[in-house]
């Protein structure tokens, strides 16, 4: 019933190199992104600095137009806040003290993609919301380093839940990773969970984006009235994290990140 | 940005329903409630009963779909 991947291809060492440039700008913005979270910015404004650096730099910011049942997208970044797990849409609403943000961003350079998000802290929060943001970080370490040629898909999943099983956090099922390169959303899909029949054969050359999202409460989410925000059904704090790799002889090798110490400081950015 | 996880199948368009959905047969015998994804919308790709398509379900409520193209 299920028909082969359509879109898998294997990306070879000068288009892989591509996809470098494009996932270096992706982590250059998230870095911004970094420095501008503070108390008062509005999501809006976030926004605009993310496109105004995307742009500037020969980019194309690659959410737009994504089609959902809000309407096509029409912004740069996500901006999930507290209970908003994925694809937050930027506008009024202000950053406050004790928030927990994640910026999803998204770039194309030279027909290439990279895709990336981060979760932050906004000022202090409680240990236990600053473990969920690290752990989930951590999930998304551990599936990365399972993304070897000759593993699985399966194996990245479960090496992303294994994380989130340790402390009893919700999982999301009907969001994961993907494959990505001329298009942003490629297959296959990456789930965050080991389930039956997901056992494609890592390659090298596959290009993915991995991506957890773990909430302290269950994995249930629903769709907001706006088409597009993604929060938890329980209202629990949720936290997503996502690198673009490539799968290399050698092992997975993240692309989206530009040689800069993402040093984890409170505040600011985790 | 996430992916939604969704399953792709093939079917046969039945009837046509209110609001430009379809009732399509899969090849497994389940009927399902399908809409016309944008794509095909933005490009005035008519879907007639008979017609052979793609559709995208999600694995969260099979009996529902979207179809995103139309077979030759």
């Amino acid at each position: 019933m299920m028909l082969a991947d359509r879109r898998v291809t294997l990306k070879s060492p000068s288009q892989v190199e591509k996809m470098r440039r494009a996932g270096r700008l992706v982590a250059d913005v998230l870095d911004r992104m970094s420095e501008e979270l503070q108390p008062g910015v509005t999501t809006a404004d976030l926004d605009r600095i993310a496109e105004e650096m995307i742009r500037r730099a020969g980019g194309i910011p690659s959410f737009l137009g994504v089609p959902g049942a809000g309407g096509p997208y029409r912004h740069t970044i996500c901006v999930s806040i507290d209970d908003e797990v994925v694809h937050g849409i930027p506008g009024r609403r202000r950053i406050e003290t004790g928030q927990v943000v994640s910026i999803d961003a998204g770039a194309i350079i030279d027909g290439w993609h990279g895709d990336a998000a981060r979760t932050f802290v906004v000022g202090d929060v409680p240990p236990e919301t600053l473990r969920l943001v690290e752990e989930t970080r951590r999930g998304m370490d551990e599936g990365i380093a399972a993304a070897r040629a000759g593993r699985s898909i399966g194996d990245i999943a479960a090496a992303v839940e294994a994380v989130a099983l340790e402390h009893g956090y919700g999982v999301l099922r009907e969001y994961g990773g993907h494959g990505i390169g001329n298009e942003m959303h490629e297959d296959p899909f990456v789930p965050n969970y080991r389930a039956a029949g997901r056992g494609r054969k890592l390659e090298v050359g596959l290009c993915l984006a991995i991506e957890p999202m773990f909430t302290l409460g269950g994995p249930d989410v629903q769709l907001l009235d706006d088409g597009w925000t993604v929060a938890t059904v329980d209202g629990s704090l949720a936290a997503h994290w996502e690198q673009t790799i490539a799968i290399l002889p050698e092992g997975p090798e993240i692309l989206t990140v530009n040689g800069r110490d993402v040093s984890l400081s409170r505040g600011a950015g985790v | 940005m996430a992916k939604k996880d969704a399953i792709e199948v093939e079917g046969t368009v039945i009837e046509p329903l209110p609001n430009t959905m379809f009732a399509v047969e899969l090849e497994n015998g389940h009927r399902v409630l399908a809409h016309i994804s944008g794509k095909l919308r933005m490009n005035f790709i008519r879907i007639l009963p008979g017609d052979r398509v793609r559709v995208e379900l999600s694995p969260y409520d099979l009996s529902r779909g979207r179809i995103t193209y139309r077979l030759k």
